[in-house]
């Protein structure tokens, strides 16, 4: 059983090890979605929401296989838990938000393959978090993941108004961009353990 | 590539084009999140990226002989299954093989199942493809995406601690440039690698473009 107090686990998992910019969780969606501002906002909100839930699911899968005896399960049970948990989220926005539905376009099912959030699953069975724990560990990461797509898609909006060269157009640039903000996170280290 | 050879590439276009014309880690940049994790050493590299290839051509095999089964409702579902299956058989293969190796890649050979690209080729080639294209077409995209990850390990590894496979280069009074082991490392390594390749192919459409303005004259 893991003993770390809650505050930190939320600061590790928010700021210090930012799932995004230390872990290289969540790179796909990061650099597809974070484009324009409002989407990357949001896109942070369902992601956080699928983790959340898909976290508590894992705690009880985790429990449950323990129980059985059965921990190569793990994998196979976490990925179809998440699987149907995107499904239900891309079936209440699109009743909610068809707007919405339609700026996220193929983001929203590729969350599924989003290593962020099977990343939260397997960290916290791996670290031995108890519930509570679970769950703050899930929204400090959401948070961060959150954090990490505004700061970029912010930086993409005043880029727009910037003339670069024409060789570093596309990929490579937002490579560098999310370099110098893994840069600027590196001075988190200090606040953990 | 002409269009006829897009009709009906030989086994050998499959299996090369993996490797240089739709490289997944350079040209198509997908599978990113491994890419740029385990990369700070040459040998977790290789690791990585063997891991995957074996996982991508297994899946492709059981995709491309499953395909008619499955309806197409619940394909995704059921590749994702067949995915991750493999992806439980390699994680306890690594950790039968060398436990040192399985503690430095971690989380990340279960994460296996989310890379983009295993899923993609399922989706787009061995799902309307035969069994011996499907395999040619993993080996290829394996290889490159191996191939991928040691050029940016091997350039991380020599920048960052001054050796290559563990072997030490430069002697005591290099200076490690640390920033590349660590993961802002990752990105910047992974742009220059771009920039590269953007440049290369500035140079020969510009060159293209000079000689027929010379034919024309």
């Amino acid at each position: 059983m893991n003993e770390d107090p809650l505050w930190q686990i939320f600061l590790n998992s928010c700021l210090v090890n930012n799932f995004v910019l230390a872990y290289f969780l969540g790179i796909c969606p990061f650099l597809g979605v974070s484009a324009k501002l409002g989407t990357a906002s949001r896109m942070g909100g369902a992601v956080t929401f699928v983790m959340v839930v898909s976290s508590m699911c894992a705690f009880g899968i985790n429990a449950l296989l323990t129980a059985m005896d059965a921990p190569y399960l793990k994998l196979i049970s976490f990925i179809a838990v998440i699987a149907s948990t995107v499904q239900l989220v891309e079936m209440f926005i699109k009743k909610m938000s068809p707007a919405l539905f339609r700026a996220l376009g193929i983001f929203l099912p590729l969350i599924t393959t989003n290593c962020a959030i099977l990343g939260v699953a397997l960290f916290q069975t791996n670290k031995g978090y108890g519930f509570l724990q679970s769950l703050v560990f899930a929204v400090g990461a959401g948070a961060g993941f959150t954090l990490a797509l505004i700061l970029m898609a912010g930086l993409r909006e005043k880029l727009e108004l910037a003339r670069p060269p024409e060789m570093v157009k596309g990929a490579a640039l937002a490579m560098i961009l999310a370099g110098l903000l893994s840069i600027c996170f590196m001075g988190f280290a200090g606040l953990g353990n | 590539m002409t269009n006829i050879d897009q009709k009906h590439p030989t086994g050998t276009d499959e299996f090369l084009k993996g490797i240089w014309k739709q490289n997944p880690v350079f040209v198509q940049v997908l599978g990113m999140c491994p890419v740029l994790a385990v990369t700070n050493t040459a040998v977790n590299a290789l690791a990585m990226g063997l891991a995957t290839a074996f996982v991508l051509v297994m899946s492709n095999l059981v995709v491309s002989s499953v395909r008619q089964i499955v309806p197409k409702q619940v394909r995704i579902v059921s590749f994702i299954m067949i995915i991750a299956t493999f992806v439980t058989v390699v994680d306890y293969l690594i950790q039968a093989i060398s436990l040192d190796l399985h503690k430095a890649l971690g989380a990340f050979i279960s994460l296996i199942v989310v890379n983009c690209l295993i899923l993609g080729r399922a989706e787009a080639f061995a799902s309307k493809n035969g069994l011996g294209r499907s395999f040619l077409d993993g080996l290829g995209m394996g290889t490159g995406f191996t191939l991928g990850l040691l050029c940016l390990g091997g350039v991380r590894e020599i920048l960052g601690s001054g050796s290559l496979f563990g072997v030490s280069l430069f002697g005591s009074s290099f200076q490690p440039w640390v920033v590349m082991v660590l993961p802002p490392g990752g990105f910047f390594t992974l742009a220059g690698w771009l920039l590269f390749f953007n440049w290369r192919a500035q140079a020969k459409a510009r060159s293209e473009t000079s000689n027929v303005k010379e034919t024309l004259a």
